[in-house]
């Protein structure tokens, strides 16, 4: 019977065939929590009476969310960490090393054909680079550091195919806005997506990320593509690790076929305050803004700065409106540097934060006050999400945060293109 | 266990139950404090221990924050009864053991203030206000085991002790 990427992962590494619905328990590739999460990690660890990290080696930490700590309870957590990792020999990336779903695949921890957990939703992200990757919560953590392994259930798998040339101005993010938006928040829970089509094979390895990032804003375990040339030279670039690419069978079982044609595609706007409620731009109607924001582990990647850079060359963010930028990692920041990127953005008004989650989940670096309206390039404009419940979240691509700047509203960047 | 139905929407998100600007804890009492603040932020006031949360679709979505089943449980609600629970929340309430009950007619029947009364072994959830019984998707075997172990910490620890 043939298998989806899913089966084959989970199966690879739990020593037997498996098939959705088992429940398997599998060796893991890598873990990282995060200073959100690690905390009641490290808690549940001790009430283990567990002793050592099994495999430090395949472990991580990084500090991001609160990154530099903005108050005394948020770095009594962060000294918490950094003694953990130091008397277990866990990896520790600390403040404004950058994102930790920028740095896992970038520092080399993720290879095509990975199992891999982290204390963080957004863990589906390296599904673009065909791993099995998948967001836990801090207690699975602990037991994974404890014993190597982690149960799953093997879920079925819905296949998404994206054809068609991409429209100019638009990018990955317009893609999968447009998904979440037909599907809803919950249209794949329990499930695996496999994200293919020949859109897919068209997109860069950053823009790629940027999809299987929000895998979960539609309740999906897992973001997975296959990994063709790009991605095999992205990998070799970061990582000395053996890949293991795997593909599904011609024969896999899919609980269902979603075909979505981009030829024709808008820039795709999500309305506060849910990922699901998504309007073409063309439908959205004046929406004054007061902060534009592009980073996070969405759209935090040096295409995505580049983007927005020559959009916003030569032109001001306008007057009672405020650019924030938080590069990904420091990696990126440097990269940004060096081409002129940073420059351009400065230029225009932008605002840089620590590379990190910037203000993307609402403890710093960026709090909208009551009533103001926010375009970001994150993945969640929940109520409350940055900070400030009375404020408002519109999400949208870094060309449509940076076209939204210059006009203090949100606008169609595609005639900035 | 018994106790009044509190009724909320669909969606509601791991930011609702625990905003992030409280994730400078990890102390359970802290955390119940603010739990379900930016959804309802008398609801802490309110609500008794022993009462139910009664919710729409796809409650707990979001962030993978252990800290929202902690919160909800420290609250002192007996058990969270859904009409379905996204895939991380679902496992980390297993995992700290806050009881929870995957039920659609139940979730949608139950109103306000009804006083209900659960037997988790059978998944039988009572309405005894309107006097309607009702019954819970059951949890697979293995997580079963999990729940009788006490929990995933408790699991884990006997595993490591053998």
């Amino acid at each position: 019977m043939g298998q989806t990427i899913a089966e084959k992962i989970l199966g690879s590494h739990a020593g037997k065939t498996a098939k959705a619905g088992d429940i398997v328990v599998a060796d893991l590739d890598f873990m990282i929590g995060q200073d959100g999460t690690s905390g009641v990690a490290i808690d549940s660890f001790r009430k283990m009476e567990a002793q050592k990290v099994l495999r430090p080696d395949k472990a991580a930490i990084i500090i991001d969310h609160s990154s530099p700590s903005p108050n005394s309870g948020v770095s009594a957590i962060h000294k918490k960490i950094r003694e953990f990792c130091l008397e277990q020999g866990v990896k520790l990336y600390d403040i404004g090393c950058g994102v930790c779903h920028q740095i896992t695949p970038e520092q080399g921890h993720a290879v095509p054909g990975d199992l891999i957990i982290g204390a963080d939703s957004h863990t589906c992200t390296y599904g673009a680079i065909n791993v099995f990757s998948t967001g836990i919560g801090s207690t699975d953590l602990a037991a994974a550091w404890a014993s190597g392994k982690l149960w799953f259930k093997v879920p079925e798998t819905i296949k998404v195919v994206y054809n068609g040339k991409l429209p100019k101005g638009l990018s990955s993010k317009d893609m999968v806005l447009k998904l979440i938006g037909d599907i809803g928040a919950d249209g794949a829970t329990y499930m695996a997506l496999e994200i293919g089509g020949d859109t897919i094979s068209d997109l860069s390895v950053d823009a790629r990320f940027t999809i299987s990032n929000m895998a979960i804003e539609c309740g999906a375990k897992a973001g997975l593509m296959e990994a063709d040339k790009k991605v095999l030279d992205w990998v070799k670039q970061h990582s000395k690790r053996k890949v293991n690419p795997v593909a599904a069978d011609k024969e896999a079982k899919y609980a269902k076929t979603i075909g979505i044609d981009v030829t024709k595609l808008e820039p795709q706007i999500a309305k506060p305050h849910t990922v699901d409620n998504v309007v073409p731009i063309s439908q959205l109607g004046d929406v004054t803004i007061q902060q534009g924001f592009i980073g996070t582990c969405t759209n935090g990647r040096l295409e995505d700065f580049q983007i927005a850079a020559k959009i916003l060359k030569g032109k001001k963010v306008k007057a009672g409106c405020r650019l924030i930028i938080a590069p990904a990692s420091t990696q990126i920041l440097l990269e940004m540097i060096k081409d002129g990127t940073y420059q351009t953005l400065l230029e225009a008004g932008a605002i840089a934060v620590t590379p990190g989650c910037g203000p993307c989940v609402g403890t710093h670096n960026g709090v909208p006050s009551d009533g103001e309206n926010v375009i970001s390039t994150a993945n969640r404009n929940f109520l409350g999400r940055m900070g400030n419940t009375k404020a408002f979240i519109y999400l949208g691509s870094p060309a449509t945060v940076a076209a939204s700047v210059i006009e203090g509203k949100i606008a169609d960047p595609r005639k900035y293109v | 266990m018994k106790g009044k139905a509190w009724k909320f929407g669909d969606n509601i998100d791991t930011d609702l139950i625990i905003p992030a600007r409280y994730l400078n804890t990890s102390d359970p009492q802290e955390l119940a404090e603010h739990c379900m603040e930016d959804a309802d932020a008398s609801w802490v006031t309110k609500k008794k221990s022993g009462d139910f949360i009664v919710a729409g679709e796809n409650f707990g979505c979001g962030s993978s924050r252990e800290h929202a089943p902690i919160a909800i449980k420290a609250a002192g609600v007996s058990a969270v009864i859904a009409k379905s629970f996204a895939r991380i929340f679902y496992r980390n309430a297993i995992n700290i053991g806050l009881p929870i009950l995957e039920c659609p007619e139940a979730a949608d029947e139950i109103k306000e203030g009804d006083e209900i009364e659960v037997n988790l072994a059978k998944g039988e959830i009572k309405n005894l206000t309107s006097k309607m019984i009702y019954h819970a998707q059951p949890f697979p075997e293995f997580m079963q085991k999990l729940i009788k172990a006490g929990g995933l910490i408790s699991y884990i620890k006997k595993k490591l002790k053998s």
